[in-house]
C-alpha cells in the first residue's frame, strides 16, 4: 500500500513533462515521509505502455492504471470517476496533482470527495518533523505563503514548471489495470471538440525569452520582438493585455494565468510590470526592461534597464546583434 | 436562465509596492486604507452573464462574501453594469478565508437565493489565487464544473464553453446546473456603466444576509487540514542598473553586459 500516489495522465496522448516532475516531489515527499509512493495512470490505447515505462524510469514502484477510451484530452469527469476507482483500492494520504488544464479542475473536486485538506498551485513542497509543508504565490506574486498540511488524506496541486524533472531512477513496478465503469451519459461535461493553436514556440523552455506588454501598441511591433529572438535562438511571450486584445495567441501569455517561464534572460518590452505578469515571469535568471517609463514596476525587478522607446531600441539591439553574429 | 455571479472584493492588486503589507496577525495584506475593487476576473464573469442576459435573458443576482461594512462600490458597480440584484454575505472574515472554509458558506448562499442555473466566477482571485472555489462549489452544489472558460452559451439545453488549455481550446458541453470559471479574453471585457444606468442601480434590491443566519457551522483548524504559517514579502536584491545614452548606444552597452554576464 502507497501513501503517497501521484496523478499521472496522458490525456493528451503521452505523459507529460508535468506528471513526472510530480513523481520527483514524490520522491523527496517519500524521503521524508516513508510512506511508499504509486502513480495513478490514466490513458487510452498504446501509448499507456510507453507512458508505464517513463514511470518505472523514473523510480515509481507501483502504477494503478485505467485504460479507458473516454480518457482523452480534457476530460475532467471520466478522468475524476477512474481516481475514485482507484483511489478506494489504494487509499492514498497524499495525492499530488499537476494545476493544469485538467488538474486545476481535478484537484478541487478531489479533495471534496476524499473530505481531505487541499493545497493549490503549490511551487515548493518539503517535510518538516513528519508534516508536508508547501509554498505558493500569493498576491499576484507579491508574496509567498508557506501552508503547513496538518491532516491526511490530503491533495496537493503543483504549478506545472514549478519543479524540475527528476534524474532517471530505473526500477520495475507492480502494475495493477484497474477495470472502470464510466457511463458516458452521465458525465456532467464532455469534450465535444480540441482546438489546437499553433504550435507552441517553446515559450516554457526557453533560455532566452522576449516578452511585450501593452507598451508595444497592437500586433505589429511584436513582429520586431520576433525577429530579435530568431537571432538569439529565443521565444517571444506577451503579458495580459495584447494575449486579451488579441495581438498574439493567447498561448503566449506569460503570467499568473499564463505560462511560467524559468529562462536564463528575460527581456521584458513595454511591459508595466503588472503582479498577474511577474508572477510567471520571476523565476528568470536575469530580467532586461525596456520600457518608455522609467518609473514603471518593471523596473523594480529588473537587473538591467533602458528607459526609452522600444521602436528605437529594439531595431538597435537587432542591428548590434546581427554585426554580432556577423549576419 | 438564472445565473449568480459570484464577486469577491480585494485589495487593488495594482497597489503601488509601497502601499501593499502583510498583517503578521492575521498573515493577510492589509486592507485599511487600501482601494478596494472587484477581483480582475470576476468583473469579466459579470460581463459573461450579461451576455447571456442579452442574448436569451437570464435573471443575474451578484453575491459577495465580506464585511458588509467595508462593502465600497463592488455591489453597486455590479448593480450599475446590469445585475439584477444583489445578495452581500455579511462577514468580516469572508475575504480572508480560504476555499474549503468559504465553500460551504457560498453553497448555502447559493441554495438561500434559490433559482440558478448556473453560476459564474472569476477564474482566480488577484489575492490569494486559490483557483479552488469554482470546482469546490460545483461538489458542493452538484453542480457540472468548467474552469478557465472564455466564452460561455446556451446550447440544447445546457452550455457549450470555450475553455482555455495548456495548447489551445476544449470546446465543452456541460449540464445545468454548471459552475464556470471565467478567464479574460477580447469578447468578455467587462463593461462600462452609462450614467442612466448607474442612477438605476440604486433602485435595484440589495439583500444583506449574515452570515450566522446561513446556518453553516465554521470548519475548525483540524478539519481544514491547513495551516498558513506565514507569507513574506521576498526582498527584491536586484537593484536596476539603467543603460544610458542614444539608441544605439544603449543598445550595444546592453549587449556587452549581457555578454560579460554570458547569457549571449
Amino acid at each position: 500500500m502507497a501513501g503517497i500516489c501521484v496523478v499521472a495522465h496522458a490525456l493528451d496522448g503521452t505523459l507529460g513533462r508535468s506528471s513526472l516532475e510530480l513523481v520527483g516531489a514524490a520522491r523527496a515527499l517519500d524521503a521524508g515521509l516513508g510512506l511508499g509512493m504509486a502513480a495513478a495512470l490514466l490513458g487510452h490505447g498504446s501509448h499507456l505502455a510507453e507512458a508505464t515505462d517513463v514511470l518505472q524510469h523514473h523510480g515509481v514502484t507501483a502504477i494503478y492504471r485505467v485504460d479507458h477510451p473516454l480518457l482523452t484530452a480534457g476530460q475532467t469527469d471520466a478522468a475524476l470517476a477512474a481516481l475514485e476507482s482507484i483511489f478506494q483500492r489504494a487509499a492514498p494520504q497524499v495525492v499530488l496533482v499537476s494545476a493544469d488544464t485538467v488538474g486545476r479542475e481535478l484537484a478541487p473536486r478531489l479533495a471534496h470527495r476524499m473530505a481531505a485538506a487541499l493545497v493549490t498551485e503549490a511551487v515548493e513542497l518539503g517535510v518538516e518533523d513528519g508534516v508536508i509543508t508547501a509554498r505558493r504565490q500569493v498576491y499576484g506574486g507579491r508574496a509567498i505563503a508557506t501552508l503547513v498540511v496538518t491532516k491526511r488524506p490530503a491533495v496537493l496541486s503543483v504549478k506545472p514548471r514549478a519543479l524540475d524533472v527528476p534524474e532517471p531512477k530505473p526500477a520495475t513496478a507492480t502494475i495493477e489495470d484497474v477495470a472502470v465503469a464510466i457511463d458516458a451519459g452521465a458525465l456532467p461535461t464532455r469534450v465535444r471538440e480540441v482546438l489546437r493553436e499553433q504550435a507552441d514556440v517553446g515559450l516554457e523552455d526557453a533560455q532566452i525569452v522576449i516578452g511585450g506588454g501593452r507598451g508595444m501598441g497592437g500586433p505589429d511591433g511584436f513582429k520586431l520582438l520576433e525577429e530579435l529572438a530568431a537571432l538569439l535562438d529565443g521565444a517571444v511571450g506577451a503579458s495580459r493585455p495584447p494575449a486579451d486584445a488579441g495581438w498574439v495567441p493567447i498561448s503566449w501569455q506569460i503570467g499568473q494565468t499564463g505560462k511560467t517561464i524559468r529562462p536564463a534572460l528575460y527581456i521584458a518590452v513595454g511591459i508595466s510590470g503588472a503582479t498577474q505578469h511577474i508572477a510567471g515571469a520571476s523565476g528568470a535568471r536575469t530580467i532586461v526592461a525596456i520600457n518608455h517609463d522609467p518609473e514603471a514596476p518593471i523596473f523594480s525587478m529588473a537587473h538591467l534597464g533602458i528607459a526609452g522607446d522600444y521602436r528605437e531600441v529594439v531595431p538597435a539591439l537587432i542591428a548590434k546583434v546581427k554585426e554580432l553574429k556577423g549576419r | 436562465m438564472d445565473i449568480i455571479v459570484c464577486l469577491k472584493q480585494v485589495v487593488d492588486p495594482e497597489l503601488p509596492v509601497r502601499d501593499f503589507a502583510i498583517d503578521p496577525s492575521t498573515k493577510r495584506q492589509v486592507r485599511d486604507g487600501r482601494p478596494l475593487v472587484i477581483s480582475t476576473y470576476d468583473e469579466n464573469a459579470l460581463e459573461v452573464a450579461l451576455q447571456l442576459k442579452d442574448a436569451g435573458g437570464a435573471r443575474v443576482t451578484a453575491l459577495t462574501l465580506g464585511p458588509q461594512s467595508a462593502l465600497g462600490d463592488a455591489v453597486r458597480l455590479a448593480l450599475a453594469m446590469g445585475a439584477d440584484e444583489a445578495v452581500v454575505v455579511d462577514d468580516p472574515r469572508g475575504p480572508d478565508l480560504l476555499g474549503i472554509e468559504k465553500v460551504g458558506i457560498l453553497a448555502a448562499a447559493v441554495r438561500r437565493v434559490g433559482r440558478f442555473d448556473l453560476v459564474l466566477c472569476g477564474c482566480e482571485s488577484a489575492d490569494w489565487v486559490e483557483r479552488a472555489v469554482p470546482p469546490l462549489l460545483a461538489e458542493a452544489i452538484g453542480a457540472a464544473c468548467v474552469t478557465f472558460a472564455t466564452r460561455v452559451e446556451a446550447a440544447d439545453g445546457g452550455l457549450l464553453v470555450r475553455r482555455m488549455a495548456d495548447d489551445g481550446f476544449h470546446q465543452v458541453e456541460a449540464r445545468l446546473p454548471a459552475v464556470v470559471a471565467i478567464a479574460s479574453d477580447e469578447g468578455n471585457r467587462p463593461r462600462l456603466p452609462k450614467v442612466k444606468d448607474i442612477v438605476a442601480a440604486k433602485r435595484k434590491p440589495v439583500q444583506t444576509w449574515p452570515v450566522g443566519d446561513l446556518g453553516v457551522p465554521s470548519v475548525g483548524e483540524g478539519a481544514l487540514g491547513v495551516e498558513v504559517r506565514e507569507v513574506v514579502v521576498p526582498q527584491r536584491t536586484a537593484r536596476c542598473e539603467f543603460v544610458e545614452g542614444e539608441p544605439a548606444e544603449q543598445a550595444s552597452a546592453l549587449l556587452r553586459r549581457l555578454q560579460d554576464l554570458k547569457l549571449l
